[in-house]
């Protein structure tokens, strides 16, 4: 039972981060039926960029609470996160609106490639580790461990996501997304300026992304150029599994993909008596976008399975 | 009067096909004027140029200023606005939802507040399925929706792209009743119908559109006794 219960605890918390970065895929997806996997990418660019910030600001000025330190590391990375979306957005997938849907997918696997290798190039190959800045404490809750970490983690996580769907069903803005999620034309004809509204749904996204990013890497204690691939891919599950184009069913899939993968990895051992060890917790994610796309590959929630390549 | 919209040599092209072929026209303040002519002779092209929606050549001076070239939405901006064919509601937003829409450009909340009390007044049906999704609504309500949708950012001209097609006699009727008064209310529209007879009836002026050319224009009552119109368009 406390088994079960902590690792329900650990993937809710590992749920709550895919659920962030699942709603940058699936946002854009809505609006431009692009898969953006350079997404992950942008993900592992914010963890980078906070923890280089925290790095000097260490150096610079140790008397600094560390709470205050990885704050600051975070609001750089959104920025730095931001920016770089939109960059991308423009250079990469702007002048591929009209083009055939594989020409756009197949930029975004060569974005993934190009960041992959210049955060290579900026922050090595060696994995960079997070600084103990943060304050250790851990509670007990019915035999399980919860830690103010990850306490932390999903609070925010809830706020951001309980933020973004007021953004998208109440504001302004929110209503020209989903206009333009239905008709680029017709939007126009209401005096969207569709460009923008493109702009920034990837510009929202990628803050959400540089966020969840410093939190993998605070809760793992390590970044490293390649880690958001793993996380991108397993974000993007998340994403299909809620049904692609759905916020809610971003937000419901990246919670689910995240439970399941801790009670996989807590119980593989006993089912498969000991063959398989819970390193194998990956396949799982995996495992479950197989499922979903054989029986229900218009996601939980999805309403309309998209049939173009 | 003064003029309103004039187009000069407005042609527009997809890959080689000429949809339109360098037409002249004018739309003067307060006036109704359709544009009738056969499937394909390059009415609603004509309309999506206007609206910048396609690459097109030529000049179009909207209330003595140059619009060509300029991204839709600043058109709509200046006060163009074009209901498409086939209505293009957002069917996945509600019915008020896409009144919003309408008012997209407009900041001034309480005369956004106003007109959407009028619109409702209007059209009452749409006022009973408000948090309706608009997709739920049927094909003669999602065109009173279409229009409602235009009024909402206080258009200085209207366009209507085959308001008729597709509905009932019954709702076919209604549209135009309600075109009838918008236009009433000074609203200037170009109204572009395949349905010569309706069109004729409703509009001061019309052009004749043949293959991308205008072939005919006049009073909208000369045009419906001219034996030319009546054998090729009224079908007699």
């Amino acid at each position: 039972m406390d088994i079960f219960l902590q690792q329900l605890v650990n993937g809710l918390v590992l749920g709550s981060i895919y659920a962030l970065v699942a709603l940058g895929y699936t946002m854009v997806y809505g609006i431009l039926e692009l898969i953006n996997f350079a997404h992950g990418e942008v993900t592992m660019i914010g963890a980078m960029v906070a923890l280089s910030v925290i790095g000097v600001l260490m150096g610079a000025a140790p008397d600094l609470p560390g709470v205050m330190v990885v704050l600051a590391g975070i609001l750089v990375a959104i920025p730095a996160c931001m920016a770089l979306a939109f960059g991308i957005e423009k250079v990469a997938y702007r002048p591929l609106r009209k083009a055939p849907r594989l020409a756009p997918l197949i930029t975004a696997i060569g974005v993934s490639i190009i960041l992959q290798n210049l955060a290579m190039l900026i922050w090595g190959r060696q994995y960079v580790s997070f600084p103990p800045l943060l304050p250790v404490a851990r509670f007990e809750f019915l035999g399980a461990h919860i830690s103010l970490l990850q306490i932390v983690i999903v609070v925010l996580a809830v706020t951001i996501m309980a933020g973004l769907w007021l953004l998208v069903e109440k504001s302004r803005l929110g209503r020209a997304m989903r206009a333009t999620a239905q008709s680029k034309e017709v939007a126009e004809l209401m005096g969207v300026n569709v460009d923008r509204v493109i702009s920034a749904t990837f510009i929202i996204g990628a803050a959400i992304a540089a966020i969840a990013g410093v939190m993998v890497s605070a809760y793992y204690g390590l970044a490293h150029y390649y880690m958001g691939f793993m996380l991108g891919l397993k974000a993007f599950s998340a994403a299909v599994l809620g049904g692609i184009g759905n916020i809610a069913g971003a937000m419901l899939g990246g919670l689910l993909l995240g439970v399941i993968e801790a009670l996989g990895a807590g119980y593989i051992g006993d089912i498969t008596g000991g063959f398989l060890g819970s390193h194998y917790q990956d396949v799982f994610a995996f495992f479950v976008l197989i499922l979903v796309l054989v029986f229900r590959p218009s996601g939980l929630l999805g309403e309309r399975v998209a049939n173009r390549a | 009067m003064t003029t309103l919209l004039s187009v000069h040599g407005l042609k527009v092209a997809y890959g080689g096909i000429h949809a339109v072929r360098g037409i002249d026209f004018e739309v003067a303040s307060g006036e109704l004027v359709c544009l009738i002519g056969a499937n394909g002779a390059g009415k609603s092209s004509t309309l999506k140029g206007l609206m910048g929606l396609v690459p097109h050549g030529g000049s179009i001076h909207f209330d003595g200023e140059r619009v060509q070239h300029a991204a839709t939405h600043t058109i709509v901006a200046r006060g163009l606005a074009l209901v498409p064919e086939g209505r293009g509601v957002f069917g996945r937003l509600t019915v008020a939802e896409n009144l919003d829409m309408g008012a997209y450009i407009r900041r001034d909340k309480p005369g956004i507040k106003a007109d959407l009390a009028r619109a409702y007044e209007h059209f009452p049906r749409l006022a009973e399925r408000r948090a309706q999704l608009a997709g739920t609504l049927s094909g003669g309500e999602q065109q009173m929706l279409a229009i409602a949708r235009a009024m909402m950012g206080r258009p200085r001209l209207l366009l209507l792209d085959e308001p008729s097609m597709g509905l009932a006699p019954l709702m076919v009727q209604k549209i135009y009743e309600t075109i009838a008064t918008i236009a009433g209310e000074g609203v200037t529209i170009l109204l572009v119908e395949q349905n010569a007879n309706l069109a004729l009836k409703v509009s001061h002026r019309a052009y004749v559109m043949e293959s991308g050319a205008i072939t005919l224009s006049g009073p909208s009552a000369e045009l419906a006794n001219d034996p030319q119109v009546r054998a090729a368009y009224l079908g007699e």
